[in-house]
């Protein structure tokens, strides 16, 4: 069994970073494992500006944000598998990983953080009622299909949920020459920055209804419209407001959840509120030597956040290390 | 009369109050920027709005994979619909190294649409 001081879960903004520091600290020998073809994880299909205005004093797109921390991993000398998934971690920090090329392999780490990311909240999560045409996707499908492969993945839309994401995509989809017919919100503000608002949705024309759901989804092969309705102070739907409105495809913008399936199997406390691990002022779970660091903790507002908050883990992971011996 | 707008310059979004004033330099007065950008974007926003523009284009010889690219600062935003379908039309060959210029002084602003990503 391959023995590293340091195992990296997640080449995404959280991992690089938390890598990057871990070897500023004195750490050799460290693995970063990817499941994507490439580093980076979801800055890669976030191609619009607005990244490091903290860490780099300038305004950078997702890929560009990315690319100065790959660069920085490779300047470092630091080992990373891509195309590998994880699929268990023991409480004794055992990686059970898995790679298209050299296939199962078991690995040991003295120290593992966990930089695994979120997900999307789907449509199972919001029960919404109706048939299961396709042309439902989540805000962040809809950005991989679109930004990374150059699909399109509609003509005219309807976009459930004011997350930051989905309003990216209004303009995104507006720009690529769909027409965003509508933007709803179930509650009585938008939850994404106004920033958004102003020039993803104004810009454009295109309407936002606030306190507003949808409660029916039709079509057999394709979304032919969807249902809107206002919602009361219980946010149910108040059925004589309901509204049909035409449509070949529904984006959900609905919320981000820590994904710790990972940090469950090696025995790790979750946080009911946050959905993330339960760590200490060193972000160090209830696991000596396992850290956890960036979406996968708590959904941030800003990449630069993750950023910081993973230089915290890779320090205190090297501390960590450095004691042992 | 006093127009309201959100600012986009950074993810604070301070709200912003502008007002015409004669007697002032710029012929306005801004005030809830925290920072001078944000009179800068207030003041752009009456003369000239501009945009950053992001999207993606093809790569020769490549299958579902885009390039990103941005324009190195704001174009007029009222050409921006007609730009991205100039955008489209464009293919990049590989090597591309993050930074390479793809369409130079467009609209003859200054401003380049440029790679966000090394691609070899």
């Amino acid at each position: 069994m391959k023995n590293y001081d340091l195992v990296v879960v997640g080449g995404g903004p959280a991992g690089l970073g938390a890598a990057i520091k871990a070897r500023e600290n004195g750490i050799e020998n460290i693995l970063v494992l990817e499941r994507d073809h490439e580093l980076g994880g979801i800055l890669n299909q976030c191609i619009h500006n607005g990244f490091g205005l903290h860490v780099f004093n300038e305004e950078l797109t997702g890929p560009e944000y990315a690319e100065i921390f790959v660069e920085k991993l490779r300047e470092s000398k630091i080992e990373y598998r891509t195309n590998t998934f994880v699929l268990n971690i023991s409480n004794n920090k055992v990686l059970d990983i898995i790679n298209d090329e050299t296939g199962f392999e078991k690995i040991e780490a003295k120290a593992v953080i966990l930089a695994m990311g979120c997900r999307e909240r789907s449509r199972g999560a919001l029960k919404i009622p109706g048939t299961r045409p396709s042309g439902v996707l989540t805000a962040g499908t809809a950005q991989r299909l679109v930004n990374i492969n150059g699909y399109n993945v509609g003509k005219e839309i309807v976009i459930l949920g004011s997350g930051d994401i989905g309003l990216i995509m209004a303009r995104r989809l507006t720009l690529e020459g769909a027409k965003v017919k509508l933007v709803l919100e179930i509650m009585d503000k938008p939850s994404g920055l106004e920033r958004n608002i102003n020039q993803c949705l104004n810009d454009f024309d295109i309407p936002l209804r606030l306190s507003h759901t949808i409660s029916d989804i039709k079509g057999n092969d394709r979304v032919e419209s969807v249902v809107v309705a206002q919602v009361d102070e219980n946010l149910n739907p108040i059925k004589s407001t309901e509204e049909e409105i035409k449509c070949d495809t529904l984006i959900l913008s609905v919320g981000l959840i820590p994904e710790n399936e990972l940090s469950k199997s090696a025995g790790v406390l979750i946080d009911s509120k946050s959905n993330g691990p339960i760590v200490d002022e060193n972000l160090e779970t209830n696991v000596r030597g396992i850290f956890a660091c960036g979406n996968v903790l708590h959904v941030h507002g800003l990449v630069d956040n993750v950023t910081k908050e993973s230089y915290i883990a890779g320090e205190k992971a090297a501390d960590y290390i450095k004691a042992l011996a | 009369m006093i127009i309201e707008k959100t600012c986009i310059v950074c993810p604070i979004g301070c709200h912003l109050k502008i007002e015409k004033k004669q007697n002032s330099e710029s012929g306005y007065e801004i005030t809830g920027n925290n920072c001078p950008r944000g009179e800068k974007y207030a003041l752009k926003e009456m003369i000239n709005p501009e945009r950053i523009v992001t999207s993606t284009i093809k790569i020769k010889d490549l299958k579902n994979l885009m390039l990103p690219v941005k324009t190195t600062d704001g174009i007029p935003k009222d050409k921006v619909l007609d730009f991205m379908k100039e955008v489209s039309n464009y293919e990049a060959i590989r090597p591309i190294k993050r930074g390479d210029i793809i369409i130079e002084n467009i609209y003859g602003t200054g401003v380049n649409l440029v790679a966000a990503k090394t691609i070899n």
